[in-house]
C-alpha cells in the first residue's frame, strides 16, 4: 500500500496538532516516524485509518482519498490495515482468542476450524501461542501489544500502523518486538509505519525515518541521512540532548505551571 | 469589571455545551434507529444486555417495589382511616402505581443501575482507545455497542415496570390486609375494579421512551468520556443526573399528552 499525506492540518479545540503536515509512504517500505510524546504522532496515524478526519489537507492510501470514503469503501480499506494501539486496546470482554479473530468474525464468513487455526497461527507469529482461552486482564504489558499485533496480523493485512509498539516494554521485549516488525516487512511485504520516540527501535526497523515537530514533518530520509541531519530540532532529537531548540517550549511551560 | 465578564463566559459555555449536548443526543439517536433496523442483526449481544439491564436488575427493583407499596399503603392509610374509607387504599395504589409511580421508579433505579454502568464502560473503552480498535476493525461501534444496548433498555424497561407494578401492589396488599384488617377478596377485587386498560397501557408506553433516553444519554456520555479515570467518573455523573432530569421532563410531557387524549 502506498501513503501519500498532503497538507494535512488538524485542530482539537484551540489547540493546531496537525499544521499542513506532508509525507509520502512508498509500497513495502517501513517508515518510522519520531517526535516528541503529544506531538500529534498518533493523530496522524489516526488520519490514515480514517478515524480522524483532516480539518485541511488530503490523505491517500492507494489513490484513494481516505476521508472522501463512503461506508463500505471505508471498511473494505480498514480490513487491509491493521492498527497496533499503544496500550494493546484489548477489548476486555472478550478472549484473547475472540480479541484476534474479531475482524474475521465479524466480516468473513469463515468456518469454526478454520478461524481457530488463523487466530493460533497469529498468536504463534507473535511468540504467544496457546493462550486463546486467556482474557486480557490476565496478560502482561508486553503480552498485551503482542496479542494486539496478532489482532492486527489475523486478518492478513497490507498495511501494519504501530502506536509507540515499544513504550512500557522490557528492553528485552522491545527487541522482540522490534525483531518482529522486521521480519514481517522482510516475509510478508506489509508496508509498516511505525510511530515511536524510541530511537533505537526507529534504526533498528526503518527503511526511512521522518521527524514531526510542531504539526509538521520537518525532516524525511533514511536512517543515515536522519542521523547526519543539520536540522537543530532533529540533532537534538536524535541524540536526546537537554540543550537545544526542542527545550525551550519545555521552560516556557514549566515556567508557566509554576 | 471581571465578574459581569465572567458570567457571561460561564452562560455562553453552558449554552454551547447544551447544544453540542442536544445536537449530539439527536445525532446519536438517528444513526441507532437508523442501524438498529440495517442488517446483521445479533441477537446474542441483544440476549446478553436484555440480561444485564432485565433480569440482573431485578432484586432492587423488586426490593424498592416492594417497600414503595408498604409506604404508599401506610402513608394513604394515614388519611383513608380518617375518613373511615380504608379499601379505597387499593384502588388508590393501583392507579397511582401502574400510571405513575411504577414507570418512574423503575426507570429512576435503571438509570442508576444500568445507566452509570454503561456510562462507565464505554468510557473506559473510550480512554483505553477501544473504541478507535473497533473502527480500526471495521465495526461501526454505534451498531456494535449502542443497538444492542438501545434494544435491551427499550424492551426491558416496560417489563420490568410491569413487574415492578405487581410487586408494588403486592406490598400494599400486605399491609391492607394483614396490618388494616382488609379482607384479601376484596383488595383485589377493588384493585382490578380501578385499573384500566389504558391505565397500564400508558403507564407501560412511557417506559419504552424512558428506556431509550437511558440509552441514548449513557452511551452518548460514555462515546465523550475525556481524561482517563477522572472523566469516566464525571461523565458517569452527568449521566444519572441528565438522565433523572430527561426522564421526569419526559414523564411530565406524556402525563399532559395522555391526559388529553385519554381523558
Amino acid at each position: 500500500m502506498m501513503i501519500d499525506i498532503q497538507g494535512v492540518s488538524k485542530s482539537f479545540g484551540t489547540h493546531k496538532v496537525l499544521n499542513e503536515a506532508s509525507l509520502k509512504i512508498d509500497r513495502g517500505t517501513t517508515c518510522v516516524i519520531i517526535g516528541r510524546s503529544g506531538c500529534g504522532k498518533s493523530v496522524l496515524l489516526k488520519h490514515i485509518v480514517g478515524i480522524l478526519r483532516p480539518d485541511q489537507g488530503k490523505v491517500f492510501v492507494d489513490g484513494k482519498e481516505v476521508s472522501s470514503l463512503k461506508e463500505e469503501g471505508m471498511n473494505a480499506l480498514r480490513l487491509k490495515i491493521g492498527m497496533v494501539f499503544q496500550g494493546g486496546a484489548l477489548f476486555d470482554s472478550l478472549t484473547v482468542g475472540e480479541n484476534v479473530g474479531f475482524g474475521l468474525i465479524e466480516h468473513q464468513k469463515i468456518g469454526q476450524r478454520e478461524l481457530l487455526e488463523r487466530v493460533e497461527e497469529s498468536l504463534c507469529m507473535v511468540g504467544l501461542c496457546g493462550i486463546a482461552n486467556l482474557m486480557p486482564s490476565e496478560l502482561s504489558g508486553g503480552m498485551k501489544k503482542r496479542v494486539a499485533l496478532a489482532r492486527a496480523l489475523c486478518i492478513k493485512p497490507e498495511l501494519i500502523l504501530y502506536d509507540e509498539p515499544t513504550t512500557g516494554v522490557d528492553p528485552i521485549t522491545a527487541a522482540s518486538i522490534n525483531e518482529l516488525i522486521k521480519d514481517l516487512h522482510d516475509k510478508l511485504k506489509v508496508t509498516s509505519i511505525v510511530v515511536t520516540h524510541d530511537m533505537v527501535s526507529a534504526y533498528t526497523v526503518a527503511d526511512r525515518i521522518a521527524m514531526l515537530y510542531d504539526g509538521k514533518i520537518i525532516a524525511d530520509g533514511t536512517p543515515e541521512e536522519i542521523q547526519n541531519s543539520a536540522h537543530p530540532v532533529v540533532h537534538q532529537f536524535i541524540n536526546g540532548l537537554a540543550q537545544g531548540p526542542i527545550t525551550e517550549t519545555l521552560d516556557h511551560d514549566s515556567r508557566i505551571k509554576r | 469589571m471581571k465578574m459581569p465578564q465572567q458570567m457571561f463566559i460561564t452562560i455562553g459555555q453552558k449554552v454551547f455545551y447544551f447544544l453540542y449536548f442536544t445536537g449530539g443526543m439527536v445525532n446519536l439517536a438517528g444513526q441507532t434507529i437508523f442501524l438498529t433496523f440495517m442488517p446483521p442483526y445479533k441477537k446474542d449481544r441483544i440476549m446478553e444486555q436484555a440480561k444485564k439491564a432485565g433480569f440482573d436488575s431485578l432484586p432492587i427493583v423488586s426490593l424498592v417495589a416492594l417497600f414503595i407499596g408498604f409506604i404508599f399503603a401506610l402513608q394513604t392509610a394515614y388519611f383513608m382511616q380518617r375518613m373511615g374509607s380504608e379499601i379505597y387504599i387499593a384502588s388508590l395504589v393501583a392507579l397511582a402505581l401502574v400510571r405513575e409511580l411504577g414507570p418512574v421508579i423503575t426507570a429512576l433505579v435503571v438509570a442508576g443501575r444500568v445507566g452509570a454502568a454503561i456510562t462507565a464502560e464505554l468510557g473506559s473503552m473510550q480512554v483505553t482507545e477501544q473504541i478507535d480498535a473497533l473502527e480500526t476493525l471495521a465495526t461501526n461501534p454505534i451498531k456494535y455497542l449502542v443497538v444492542p444496548r438501545f434494544v435491551a433498555l427499550s424492551l426491558m424497561l416496560p417489563l420490568l415496570t410491569l413487574y415492578a407494578d405487581i410487586i408494588g401492589i403486592f406490598g400494599s396488599y400486605l399491609i391492607c390486609v394483614y396490618k388494616l384488617g382488609i379482607s384479601s377478596g376484596m383488595y383485589i377485587h377493588v384493585t382490578f375494579d380501578a385499573l384500566l386498560y389504558k391505565d397500564l397501557f400508558t403507564g407501560l408506553l412511557k417506559t419504552v421512551f424512558f428506556g431509550m433516553i437511558i440509552a441514548f444519554v449513557s452511551c452518548f456520555e460514555g462515546f465523550n468520556v475525556e481524561g482517563g479515570a477522572e472523566g469516566v467518573g464525571q461523565a458517569t455523573t452527568r449521566c444519572v443526573v441528565t438522565s433523572f432530569i430527561l426522564i421526569i421532563m419526559c414523564d411530565c410531557f406524556f402525563t399532559a399528552i395522555f391526559y388529553f387524549l385519554f381523558p
